[in-house]
């Protein structure tokens, strides 16, 4: 029942928050020098006056910015997300048909980065100061700085160009019809290269993390008091300690997952991967204001829902923030 | 008498061998029926039909799946499509198709003249960008019987000749077109046409699969069962796909060209250079005559003399492209005139003609600063703008290079003539009243249009000339008048013309017959065959 309540409060939290998105991205793409006729006119190669005009009549560009507005404001009321102009389809239509190649590439990839992050700072932390700790910290130093893009083509140059053990992109191999188990061994195939590049740096991040609060957490006085009473290292390392030590990383993990819709331009880029990011990315290089309002709208929907669902996964990791 | 085919193709296998140790020439000369390709198309296409869009990626789709009237052979002359002849009236004031017998469409439908006169009337010349004007002077659309399509003209109009493919002058089926709101139409994203292939279906942000159609009437064609057309937006994804033999065809200058040299050199990869005589693209400078310096033709000629063409062919673009001497490509043969006024690299005359434009070098050792625009399409734009700006440091002109997106590019210079050189590449096109007068014809003018005259250049003289080229039936007349068009806009200079380029094509070698005629890139693939 309370966890009922919380979400209607977050609910109508969500409410002027959303409209400040859609305002201010909706301003920011009016600055933009060039419109989505300046567009289509660039890449067919030619134009005419009359063709310039006809189009922004027909997109509504010839209408004052704040009519324009109100216009977009009171279609979303009505559920609509627009059209795109130059697709030719409705924005939602457009944004779902993306979404399950994006989750696909950003659930395990966060998984995978959270889940390894925290066991490799655990460990670093529990052994801290020895020869394991270092390799881990310089490990995860180099993961840390290395360019996204820049791992990502080697990863392509190394398993795809070399060696030919993995596919060089895309999501599945167009020129089989595969059902079935096989259709998913196939999309396997295709995810192990995205999905390790972009966790890569995702977890060193972790890493690093959990290594400072689960340093900070072994010191504390509890921990003695477990020790004492006699319970077994793990124990006391994983659950009493560990437990604690999740909270920062939870927090990040949340914070991150916020730009999960829309956040992997550069993976899906290098990796051909047909996800939201590089919709947005062209949504706003061709001026495409429609398709971007939406795209941004359904991000920060999700940003919304994933801090709430951290916010209950906080009460399960220190029932003291439940209490609070 | 050579075949200009035959000498064309000999001269460039010896190119290509001359380097080569060893060149396996595999002597498998009949066409295989079978096979799927897998294409690589980039960007995404916004939609499927050219008629509609005429950006590139549409087109190199869309030619697979639509027919036109004609194709064109390698002297640009007519090669029988939907049509089988054509009869211009002497007057010139009319022209006669006569369409190909028996031709359906992809959903059983018989093909009619129907189809061309709404082709026309409703599409080409209210929707697209260039059609507009190539078709601007037809009066009516006659249709005597369901295989003759008359065009009755204003005026001469030669130039409708000249764009008459599957690209430039699509058919739509009336049937599924004629009443709707043609833009909005959902089946442009899942076409209908009476091409070689047919459309299967389109995975958005992955591919486009075609598949062959079995009753195409230019029987036992196309080889192919089907063409993957994957969308890969990363460069180097591109090449390694090639590299690894994923993706056997890829046009449109798929690869940066610094990685042309690589590729080349593997065993199973073929670079090839045909099939855009037809498009004949030209990267030129455009300058803002509305800026007082470059308001005056001395100092557009002192820039000319002071930038080494070969440079920019040779270094800049790797020698995917060649010097160019007049504002019509030399490609374009029936119009092309070698024989204009030259400004040959020569840093002493470009100074003593800034000198007598009257600005002197100041303390710094610059005479005045200028501003470059480049046209944002990756590094080789970048790199021609660099080299402008070391070249024209050089004789004292300080150059600031800007970079934008597109759509900032196009406003800047299009919308609003905030410039002062720009440069950009164009489609010159098999005839220059499509492609080329539109940046020297005082009417273009057109603020706000991309692709227009953007210089502000007005000349009556060159006004008189193009305008008569477009009155004039008689093919010699035009000729004379395109040839007198280069030679003004050699002499005022408004647009610099810097190299004829040279797109390519990457392609397995596998994949035989990929460069049929001038028009490749934006024709179909019903020639195409894969070895086994």
């Amino acid at each position: 029942m309370a966890v009922l309540r919380q979400a209607g409060k977050r609910l109508v939290q969500a409410v002027p928050v959303l409209f400040g998105v859609v305002a201010v991205n909706f301003l920011l793409m009016q600055a933009a020098p060039g419109d989505l006729a300046d567009v289509l006119a660039g890449e067919q190669g030619a134009a005419t006056p009359e063709m310039m005009a006809e189009l922004r009549a027909r997109f509504g560009l010839d209408q004052p910015v704040w009519v324009q507005f109100a216009h977009y404001l009171g279609n979303l009321l009505t559920g609509d997300f627009g059209y795109s102009h130059r697709l030719g389809l409705p924005v939602l239509t457009l944004i779902l048909e993306r979404l399950p190649a994006t989750l696909l590439l950003m659930l395990p990839a966060v998984f995978l980065a959270a889940g390894s992050g925290m066991v490799l700072g655990g460990w670093a932390a529990r052994r801290a100061g020895t020869w394991l700790d270092g390799l881990i910290s310089v490990g995860v130093l180099i993961a840390y700085a290395t360019p996204l893009f820049w791992a990502g083509l080697m990863a392509i140059v190394v398993f795809a160009v070399q060696l030919q053990w993995l596919p060089v992109g895309g999501m599945r191999d167009p020129s089989a019809a595969y059902t079935g188990l096989a259709m998913a061994g196939d999309v396997a195939r295709h995810m192990v290269l995205p999905v390790c590049s972009l966790a890569l740096f995702y977890a060193a991040l972790y890493a690093r993390l959990m290594r400072a609060s689960m340093l900070s957490a072994l010191q504390q006085d509890y921990i003695r008091t477990a020790r004492a009473k006699g319970l077994s290292p793990f124990q006391v390392e994983a659950v009493h300690a560990g437990r604690n030590a999740l909270l920062p990383v939870l927090t990040m993990v949340g914070l991150q997952a916020g730009s999960l819709i829309g956040g992997a331009v550069l993976v899906e880029t290098v990796f051909s991967w047909p996800g939201l990011g590089r919709l947005a990315f062209d949504a706003i290089l061709r001026r495409d204001l429609n398709l971007l309002l939406g795209i941004v709208l359904v991000s920060s929907m999700t940003v919304i829902l994933v801090n709430f669902v951290v916010d209950l996964l906080y009460g399960l990791a220190d029932p003291r923030v439940r209490a609070a | 008498m050579s075949h200009p085919i035959l000498s064309r193709r000999l001269l460039l296998a010896g190119m290509g061998m001359a380097g080569m140790s060893v060149a396996p020439a595999r002597a498998q000369s009949t066409p295989r029926r079978g096979g799927t390709l897998t294409a690589i198309v980039q960007p995404e296409p916004p939609t499927l039909v050219s008629a509609l869009n005429a950006g590139a990626p549409t087109g190199v789709v869309s030619t697979n799946i639509f027919d036109g009237l004609f194709s064109y052979d390698w002297d640009m002359g007519l090669k029988p499509a939907l049509a089988t002849r054509w009869e211009v009236a002497t007057d010139g004031l009319a022209i006669t198709f006569h369409l190909r017998p028996n031709v359906r469409w992809h959903d059983g439908q018989a093909f009619t003249a129907e189809d061309v006169k709404f082709s026309l009337e409703e599409v080409w010349r209210k929707i697209h960008p260039r059609g507009r004007a190539t078709f601007a002077n037809v009066e009516a659309v006659e249709t005597p019987d369901p295989l003759t399509v008359v065009l009755r003209l204003k005026q001469p109009s030669p130039v409708i000749l000249g764009a008459l493919n599957a690209y430039e002058s699509q058919i739509l089926p009336k049937h599924l077109y004629a009443g709707s709101d043609a833009l909005a139409n959902p089946l442009n994203l899942k076409p209908i046409g009476t091409g070689p292939f047919r459309f299967k279906e389109w995975v958005r942000g992955e591919h486009i699969i075609l598949e062959r159609n079995p009753d195409y009437w230019d029987e036992g064609k196309p080889y192919l069962d089907r063409i993957v057309f994957r969308v890969v937006p990363d460069a180097t994804a591109r090449a390694a796909l090639l590299e690894t033999g994923q993706a056997q065809y890829a046009p449109y200058s798929p690869v940066p060209l610094t990685d042309v040299a690589r590729l080349r050199a593997l065993p199973g990869i073929a670079i090839e250079t045909r099939g855009y005589e037809w498009i004949s693209p030209w990267l030129f400078l455009e300058f803002n005559l509305r800026k007082p310096e470059l308001g005056d033709v001395r100092v557009r000629r002192a820039i000319a003399h002071a930038i080494n063409r070969d440079v920019i062919a040779k270094t800049v673009w790797h020698g995917f492209g060649k010097a160019a001497v007049s504002t019509i490509p030399s490609t374009v043969t029936r119009f092309h005139n070698a024989n204009v006024p030259q400004y040959p690299f020569d840093v002493r005359k470009a100074e003593a003609l800034l000198d007598e434009a009257g600005h002197k070098r100041g303390a710094d050792g610059m005479r005045f600063a200028i501003s470059h625009d480049f046209l944002p399409y990756g590094d080789d734009y970048r790199r021609t703008g660099e080299y402008v700006r070391q070249a024209l440091r050089r004789v004292g002109i300080d150059l600031t290079l800007r970079s934008q997106d597109t759509p900032s590019y196009l406003r800047r210079v299009f919308g609003e003539y905030e410039f002062d050189m720009s440069s950009s590449w164009a489609s010159s096109f098999s005839d220059p009243q499509i492609g080329v007068q539109r940046f020297y014809w005082s009417k273009t003018i057109n603020k706000g249009t991309p692709w227009t005259n953007a210089s502000g250049y007005a000349s009556p003289a060159m006004d008189q000339v193009i305008e008569a080229a477009q009155r004039s039936a008689d093919p010699a007349e035009r000729t004379r008048l395109f040839n007198e068009m280069q030679r003004l806009a050699a002499e005022d200079l408004p647009c610099l013309p810097l190299i004829e380029l040279n797109f390519f094509t990457v392609h397995s070698k596998k994949l035989h017959d990929v460069a049929m005629g001038p028009d490749a890139v934006y024709a179909s693939l019903k020639h195409a065959w894969l070895e086994g």
